[in-house]
């Protein structure tokens, strides 16, 4: 589904991924950790087309098509949801006619009719359920005065109801009490299926214990430099990162 | 790299004119400039009544004596007053008995605004008053609202059938000589609406004036009066457009409201007229005077205005709480862009007790344009317990613009509250983005982000029209019709 080659992005002249390799296959959880500063956001904002980064290396392969080369209404439309480390507020504007907005334009994109008024409102009921989340925070002003875990908590209703193929989830669950990352987990665990996958980016380990990941990544300086099945994020959690830059270290050195 | 989002921001907010068509119709008109004898031949025209004609000289020769005001913050050379042509009139046959009289032509020009002038065709519920140039052409549903005792009609039909009412009110609330633009007006006005609603009746529909500009060189100068007897309610709504021409042409207009005890009136503007060419060529100077006056106790005007168009616009709607427990408000979006100037704001004057006003006011500027505030709240000594609470915010689009609040604010006693709240923001390209990953284009993103940033506003306006409004404000900041 995504292959990132030697992928190398920067802003303004600042180098920060220096070569990324990734292969995401359908069905499949991918975990992304490492240090603060690592390039994890950023990572999670090339795949996503913000336009002030600049990739001047490498190639990003999605459902076989050129990544790169599509605006990031396009990505979205394609397929490509990406859940904010920080959401945006945007005044005056509820969750609701945001969504109503997002999931017509990507009908029209694919060449089908809006969804009327009463099959909208079914479709937001049920994945309302689906994540847990109460009506009038919907109909409140996208983000604006929520706390930060009702934030989270939008981001991921929003991703239940454009249904994406490619899921990156930017520290979702930071900021969110035990129970948020239970229900968090939960709706992740109920979209997930063998025909779409998941990147998710984290630093706490206690997310596992909820998601199962087919595989975790450490990201140090702009690259993955470790990947292994789920225990290496217990590995991580127990040693800190500290052993990896050790080793990191000792290998550039040489 | 920031740079290059915004001017993709910047690239979406290019405006283009839709109702820049002129209307081939012949027309009856005045020859150019002004003096006594152009006033006398408006008059003569419209086979006014001695006092009318004697009303207007005296504003005339008043306004030779006046200088156009220069405080408003906006830029343009001398208008030079001998240049405009004082009265234009569609030529047809001199008067009509029915919406259907009216020239295909024109008929068609109004379809093609979105404007039924059949009164079959039109949404239910709304009765309109077309203004071509110097006169109205057509008032729908008049015989159903006169079943209530409601008066709708032109100004100039006013004069002729119900002269007392128009004496009594015309110029109680904006003498004719009260500015440089409302004594021109009241020389040269040569239409425009007159509503009367009597005592205890709740007018069932919207009543709205549709004003069009289509001739060269002329000026628009009409005059709306609106009275509301005791208990009485209406909502009335003024929409306008005019040609694209190179040159810029004079609108200076003046409404007037009066609101009887426990009277309420809601008076929304929908002002599109022609904003001039990217470059700042031509467009509209629309230099209005708008006041209404809360006469009996307990009433209510609620001035909403959605300002796109105009080259210039210098307006501020106003009302004197003069009942006690009455209650004034102005809701407004002002958007400018390219060369767009507006400077709009609002005057709230307390007079009587416990009398309550509200301001509300958004401004968008892009491009190159200027964006100004500009409000007098009044708390008189003897308004004691009165309130004011106003919100000002400015919303930028690019760096290029300008936005500008300048609150006045008098308060001479010590038992009333005034509240003044401000905000400048930008369209910043993180809620661009934020769009674009959920599916949505830069320009959607920039129409809902603005819709958001006015939705106090246009929550006021009559449901009919909110959806053309919210299209409007779209299409005035982007490249997309429609
Ligand atoms: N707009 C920017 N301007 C300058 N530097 C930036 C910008 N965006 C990111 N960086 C820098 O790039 C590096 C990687 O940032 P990024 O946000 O990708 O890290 P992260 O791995 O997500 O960190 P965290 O775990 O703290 O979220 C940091 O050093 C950061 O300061
Ligand atoms: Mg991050």
């Amino acid at each position: 589904m995504l292959k990132i080659e030697n992928l190398h992005a920067g802003i303004e002249g600042k180098k920060i991924l220096k070569g990324i390799n990734l292969e995401i296959k359908a069905g499949e959880v991918h975990v992304i950790m490492g240090p603060n500063g690592s390039g994890k956001s950023t990572l999670a904002s090339v795949l996503a087309g913000r336009e002030n980064y600049e990739v001047t290396e490498g190639s990003v392969e999605y459902m076989g098509k050129e990544l790169l080369d599509m605006s990031p209404e396009d990505r979205a439309r394609e397929g490509v949801f990406l859940a904010f480390q920080y959401p945006v507020e945007i005044p005056g504007l509820s969750t609701t006619n945001f969504m109503k907005t997002a999931v017509n334009e990507i009908r029209k994109y694919h060449g089908q009719e809006p969804l009327d008024a009463v099959a909208f409102l079914r479709m937001m009921k049920e994945k309302m359920a689906l994540v847990n989340i109460d009506q009038s925070l919907l109909s409140r002003p996208l983000n604006e005065g929520f706390s930060g875990g009702e934030k989270k908590r939008n981001e991921i209703f929003q991703m239940a109801m454009l249904q994406p193929k490619l899921a990156i989830m930017d520290e979702t669950d930071s900021g969110l009490d035990i129970d948020a990352i239970r229900i968090v987990s939960d709706s992740v665990n109920k979209l997930h299926n063998k025909d779409n996958a998941v990147l998710l980016v984290t630093h706490y380990q206690r997310l596992l214990d909820y998601i199962i990941p087919d595989f975790v990544h450490v990201m140090y300086n702009g690259r993955i430099v470790k990947s292994g099945p789920k225990e290496l994020a217990l590995e991580l959690e127990e040693k800190g990162y500290d052993f990896i830059k050790n080793e990191i270290d000792v290998a550039e050195e040489a | 790299m920031n740079d290059v989002v915004l001017s993709n921001i910047e690239k979406t907010v290019l405006s283009d004119y839709k109702y820049g068509f002129v209307t081939n119709i012949r027309a009856d008109e005045a020859p150019m400039g002004l003096n006594e004898d152009i006033v006398r031949f408006i008059s003569a025209k419209k086979n006014e009544p001695q006092w009318m004609l004697e009303w207007r000289l005296k504003a005339f020769r008043q306004w030779l004596k006046m200088e156009e005001p220069v405080w408003a913050n906006v830029k343009f050379p001398p208008i030079n007053y001998q240049d405009i042509i004082y009265y234009s009139a569609p030529k047809q046959r001199p008067s009509l008995n029915s919406v259907d009289d009216i020239d295909p032509e024109l008929k068609r020009t109004f379809d093609k605004l979105g404007i039924s002038l059949d009164e079959q065709k039109r949404i239910s519920g709304v009765a309109v008053d077309v203004v071509v140039d110097s006169v109205s052409i057509a008032t729908t549903f008049k015989e159903q609202l006169s079943k209530l005792g409601i008066i709708f009609c032109s100004i100039s039909e006013a004069i002729q059938k119900h002269p007392d009412l128009v004496k009594k009110y015309m110029g109680s609330v904006v003498p004719a000589t009260d500015n440089y633009f409302a004594a021109l007006n009241s020389a040269v006005f040569s239409d425009g609406s007159f509503c009367f609603i009597p005592k205890g009746v709740r007018s069932p529909m919207e009543l709205s004036t549709y004003f069009r500009i289509n001739a060269e060189n002329t000026g628009q100068f009409e005059r709306t009066l609106i009275v509301a007897e005791e208990g009485s309610y209406v909502s009335y709504l003024e929409g306008c457009t005019a040609p694209m021409r190179d040159e810029n042409q004079l609108h200076a207009a003046v409404v007037e409201l009066v609101a009887h005890e426990k009277a309420e009136i809601k008076y929304s503007t929908v002002q599109n007229w022609y904003p001039g060419d990217k470059e700042g060529k031509g467009g509209i100077y629309n230099f209005v005077t708008k006041r209404g006056i809360c006469l009996g106790d307990h009433s209510k005007i609620s001035w909403t205005q959605v300002e796109t168009g105009s080259a210039i616009t210098w307006k501020y709607p106003s009302v004197i709480l003069k009942g006690n427990h009455s209650i004034g408000e102005f809701y407004s979006v002002a958007v400018t862009n390219n060369h767009q100037q507006a400077d709009t704001g609002t005057k709230m004057t307390h007079i009587g007790k416990n009398t309550k006003s509200r301001i509300v006011s958004k401004g968008i500027s892009a491009g190159v344009s200027n964006n100004s505030y500009r409000g007098l709240v009044h708390i008189n000594k003897n308004a004691s317990n009165s309130r004011n609470f106003s919100q000002c915010d400015s919303l930028l689009l690019g760096d290029k613009c300008g936005a500008h609040t300048f609150p006045y604010i008098e308060v001479k006693n010590n038992s009333s509250i005034v509240e003044h709240e401000a905000t400048t923001s930008k369209i910043g390209e993180d809620q661009v983005f934020y769009c674009n990953q959920r599916g949505i284009d830069t320009e959607t993103a920039v129409a809902l982000i603005i819709n958001g940033f006015a939705k106090e506003v246009m929550n006021q306006l009559p449901m009919e029209f909110a959806v053309e409004a919210q299209k409007l404000l779209a299409i005035s900041l982007e490249g997309s019709v429609g």
